[in-house]
C-alpha cells in the first residue's frame, strides 16, 4: 500500500465573510426617509436617508438599550429617533439628544458604518473604517451606464454566501438546472478556461457552432427578427472579491468573428450578481440581467428581468436544498472537481482576506 | 465601526517600562488575548491600592497592528487616588489584570477637518489617532498643550510623526494655548477630539457652545479624575442612614460611602451615567461639580451631586486662596437613592 500525503486543506462547508470590504446593503431605490432594517455580516443595520438624500447606515440598536433603531423615526437633518426612549442619533451615530436629561452623555454613540452609493447599489463596509476605500467597490459600471439596459431583484438566499459563489463560478449545472431556458449538453462538453489575479478570478468558456437554447434564441431574434441558425456561444465569468460576479454572455452568429472581438452579429448580456452575507446560513443576491442592444425597449427589459427570475429561481431552490443537505450531513466532507477551478480560486482569495484580518484582529 | 463594550479581563505582562516626560511613564505591556486597539480605545486595568483591587481606565498610546503590544502612559498625580503610583512602582515582568481595548471614544473616519487638542497628559488620548489620521491623509492640526515642555511626553516623536501637523504650547515659553483663537479655527466641518485637564476642557465646551458649533462634533473623554480644584478632605453626612464619613483626598465620595456600608446605586464611575446622584439637603462650603451630566444650569443650582466623582470644597468662591484661608473641611449632607 502506498501512502499519499493527506488532504492538505479541507473546503470549507461553511465559508466565513471578510469584514473589510464592501458588500451590498440595498437597491437605492430601497434606501428612503423611512428607516429599514437588514443585517448583513451578522450585525443588523438601519439604513435611512438624510434630508439631503445621502444614505446612512447605523447599527440598529441604540445605545442605550439597545431597541432596533429601525423602528424610529428619521428627524432634523440627518438624524435618527429610537423608538424607545427618543434618544436621536446623527448620521456619524453620535447622540444629539437625550430627552430626559439636561445634557448628552458623551458616551452615548452607536456605530456608523462607511457607505458608498454606486451602480445603483447601496454599499456598505463592516470592517475597519479606516481601510474603507471607495476605489475598492467591485466594478459593476454596467448597472449604471448609457450603453447597457436592464434591470434586476434581490433573493433571499437561505444558504451559505459562498455556495452562491461556487454555483456562478461552474455553469455546467445549467445543462440540469437550467435544462428549460439556458442549459445544453455542450455546457459540460467544452472546454473552460481558468486565470486569476490579485483579487480576481476569471473562468472562461466557448461554445462554437451550437444551436442557441430558448433563452438566447428569443434574444437573437430580438435583435435579429426571425433569426435562424447555429451560433456561437459565450460565458466569460469575472469574479472580485469578496462576492461579485458578473457574467460576460452572449451568443453571436456562428463563424462571424465573436471569439476573435467581432459581437456585431450578435446578442450579449451581463449577468450582475453581488451577494452580501446575511449570517452564516443566509444571504442577499443582489443581481440584474444587463444588455447592450435594444437599449431603448421597457419590454425586453421586463422580459429579461422576469426571465432571468425564473431561472435564477431553479437555482435558489437548488442552494436551499443543498444547505439543508449540508447542515443534515455534519460528518460529511466537500470534494473537488476539476470543474471546481473557478469556485476554488475564490475560496483561496477569501481565505488570505480572512487570514489578514485574523493577523489585525479586525474579528471579535 | 462596531463598538463592542464587553469587558474581556486577561493577564498581561508588563514588557518594558520608560520615563517619557517629569513624572510620566510609558509602559509597555503584552496581553494574553491579544485584540487590536482601535483610535481612541482605552483598557481598564485593576491596580493594587492598601492592598485592595481598584479599576482605572489607561488610553492606548500605541498598539501594534495585531495588538500583541498595548503602550499606555501613567502621569503620577501627587493627589491621585493611588492608582498612579501603584502603576509607577511596576517592573518589567510584573503581570497585570487588564481588559482587551474598550472603546468609547471612537474617530469617525470622513470628517472633512479634524482638530486633536491634548492638554498635559491628554496626549495619551490622541496620539493613536493623530497617527490614524496620518495614515489616512485627513486634514488634521494637532494641538499640544502643556505647562513645560519637560513635562511634554512625546513631544520630539509627535514633532518627527506630523511635522507642520503638530501645534505645541508651552505656558513656561509665553505660547499658551488660546482656546478662543483655536475655535475661531474650527469651522463647520470641523471635528474637534479633546482629552485633557478639566478647566480646558471646560473652556472648550463653552466656546463651542458660544460660537454655536454643532454639538455633536466635539468629542472628548473623560476618566472623572481632575476637577477645578485640587481634592480636599471632606465629611458627608448621611442622616438618613445615621452615617457621617470622612471622605479622604485619595478616595472618591462614593467609594467612602461604600465603605462605611452604605448601599449605593451607581455605573460608571466616571461622572457620565448620572445614577450615583444624590440630594444635597445642607452644604458649608461648595461643591466641586466633576462630572458632565449636569448642565451648567444644574452645577450652578447645586441641589444634587454626582458623588462617583463630584467633591465639596471649603471655599465657597472656590478659589483656591480662599479655601487655605477659611479653613475646614467642608461638610456635605445629602440624602442618598
Amino acid at each position: 500500500m502506498t501512502e499519499v500525503a493527506a488532504k492538505s486543506t479541507t473546503t470549507a462547508k461553511i465559508m466565513d465573510h471578510p469584514l473589510n470590504a464592501w458588500y451590498v446593503a440595498a437597491w437605492d431605490h430601497e434606501v428612503t426617509r423611512k428607516p429599514m432594517s437588514r443585517t448583513i455580516a451578522k450585525r443588523p443595520v438601519a439604513l435611512y436617508r438624510t434630508e439631503d438624500g445621502k444614505a446612512v447606515a447605523l447599527a440598529d440598536s441604540c445605545w442605550h438599550r439597545l431597541a432596533p433603531l429601525s423602528m424610529g423615526k428619521t428627524v432634523g437633518k440627518d438624524g435618527l429617533q429610537c423608538p424607545y426612549h427618543g434618544i436621536v442619533y446623527n448620521s456619524a451615530g453620535r447622540c444629539v439628544s437625550m430627552p430626559a436629561q439636561e445634557t448628552i452623555n458623551p458616551s452615548a454613540t452607536v456605530p456608523s458604518f462607511p457607505i458608498v452609493e454606486r451602480y445603483r447599489y447601496v454599499w456598505i463596509w463592516m470592517g475597519d473604517p479606516t481601510l474603507a476605500d471607495p476605489e475598492l467597490v467591485p466594478d459593476m459600471h454596467q448597472m449604471s451606464s448609457e450603453q447597457w439596459a436592464g434591470d434586476g431583484m434581490t433573493i433571499a438566499a437561505d444558504c451559505n454566501y459562498q455556495l452562491i459563489l461556487d454555483n456562478l463560478m461552474d455553469l455546467t449545472h445549467e445543462e440540469f438546472v437550467h435544462s428549460s431556458s439556458i442549459g445544453q449538453d455542450e455546457l459540460s462538453d467544452s472546454e473552460f478556461i481558468t486565470t486569476h489575479e490579485g483579487n480576481k478570478v476569471t473562468v472562461t468558456r466557448w461554445m462554437h457552432n451550437i444551436d442557441a437554447p430558448p433563452f438566447w434564441l428569443k434574444n437573437m431574434r430580438d435583435k435579429f427578427p426571425g433569426f435562424e441558425g447555429k451560433v456561437d456561444r459565450w460565458q466569460i465569468i469575472h469574479f472580485e472579491a469578496p462576492a461579485t460576479i458578473t457574467i460576460d454572455v452572449g451568443v453571436a452568429k456562428a463563424g462571424t468573428g465573436a471569439p476573435e472581438g467581432d459581437r456585431s452579429q450578435g446578442v450579449n448580456g451581463f449577468v450582475m450578481n453581488t451577494i452580501t452575507p446575511e449570517t452564516d446560513r443566509s444571504s442577499h443576491y443582489f443581481w440584474a440581467f444587463m444588455r447592450n442592444y435594444c437599449l431603448d425597449s421597457q419590454l425586453i427589459t421586463t422580459q429579461l428581468r422576469d426571465g432571468v427570475h425564473g431561472v435564477f429561481g431553479e437555482d435558489e431552490a437548488m442552494l436551499k436544498a443543498q444547505q439543508k443537505a449540508i447542515d443534515a450531513n455534519p460528518d460529511y466532507e466537500f470534494y473537488n472537481l476539476n470543474i471546481d477551478a473557478g469556485g476554488m480560486w475564490v475560496r483561496r482569495i477569501l481565505d488570505g482576506m480572512l487570514a489578514a484580518e485574523a493577523n489585525q484582529s479586525v474579528r471579535a | 465601526m462596531a463598538a463592542t463594550n464587553i469587558e474581556v479581563w486577561q493577564e498581561a505582562e508588563v514588557t518594558g517600562i520608560a520615563d517619557v516626560a517629569d513624572g510620566i511613564k510609558r509602559i509597555e505591556l503584552a496581553p494574553q488575548l491579544p485584540k487590536r486597539a482601535e483610535p481612541g480605545s482605552h483598557i481598564d486595568l485593576k491596580v493594587q491600592i492598601n492592598a485592595e483591587d481598584a479599576k482605572r481606565s489607561y488610553s492606548v498610546v500605541e498598539s501594534s497592528a495585531d495588538g500583541t503590544t498595548l503602550v499606555i502612559s501613567v502621569l503620577k498625580a501627587p493627589l491621585s487616588r493611588g492608582g498612579s503610583t501603584y502603576m509607577h512602582e511596576l517592573a518589567v515582568g510584573d503581570r497585570l489584570q487588564i481588559t482587551q481595548p474598550l472603546q468609547n471614544f471612537p474617530l469617525r473616519v470622513g470628517a472633512k477637518h479634524y482638530i486633536l487638542l491634548a492638554g498635559g497628559v491628554g496626549i495619551t488620548a490622541m496620539a493613536n489617532m493623530a497617527s490614524v489620521l496620518k495614515r489616512l491623509n485627513a486634514d488634521y492640526t494637532l494641538v499640544f498643550a502643556g505647562r513645560k515642555r519637560s513635562a511634554m511626553a512625546y513631544l520630539a516623536q509627535l514633532e518627527a510623526e506630523h511635522g507642520s501637523r503638530l501645534e505645541v504650547h508651552v505656558d513656561d515659553e509665553g505660547t499658551s494655548l488660546s482656546v478662543n483663537e483655536l475655535l475661531e479655527r474650527a469651522g463647520e466641518e470641523t471635528e474637534l477630539y479633546m482629552c485633557g485637564p478639566i478647566r480646558l476642557m471646560d473652556a472648550v465646551r463653552r466656546g463651542w457652545a458660544e460660537l454655536e458649533l454643532d454639538p455633536s462634533a466635539l468629542r472628548y473623554e473623560t476618566f472623572g479624575n481632575s476637577g477645578w480644584y485640587d481634592p480636599e478632605e471632606f465629611t458627608v453626612r448621611v442622616p438618613k442612614l445615621n452615617l457621617e464619613v470622612t471622605v479622604p483626598q485619595g478616595r472618591s465620595m462614593l467609594e467612602a460611602l461604600e465603605d462605611a456600608g452604605a448601599d449605593m446605586m451607581s455605573d460608571c464611575r466616571k461622572g457620565e451615567c448620572g445614577l450615583c446622584e444624590v440630594r444635597i439637603t445642607e452644604i458649608t462650603g461648595r461643591i466641586d461639580h466633576r462630572d458632565v451630566f449636569y448642565s451648567e444650569r444644574q452645577k450652578r443650582q447645586s441641589s444634587k451631586m454626582n458623588c462617583c466623582v463630584s467633591r465639596a470644597i471649603t471655599s465657597q468662591t472656590g478659589a483656591k486662596a480662599d479655601a487655605a484661608r477659611t479653613g475646614g473641611p467642608a461638610v456635605v449632607t445629602i440624602e442618598p437613592n
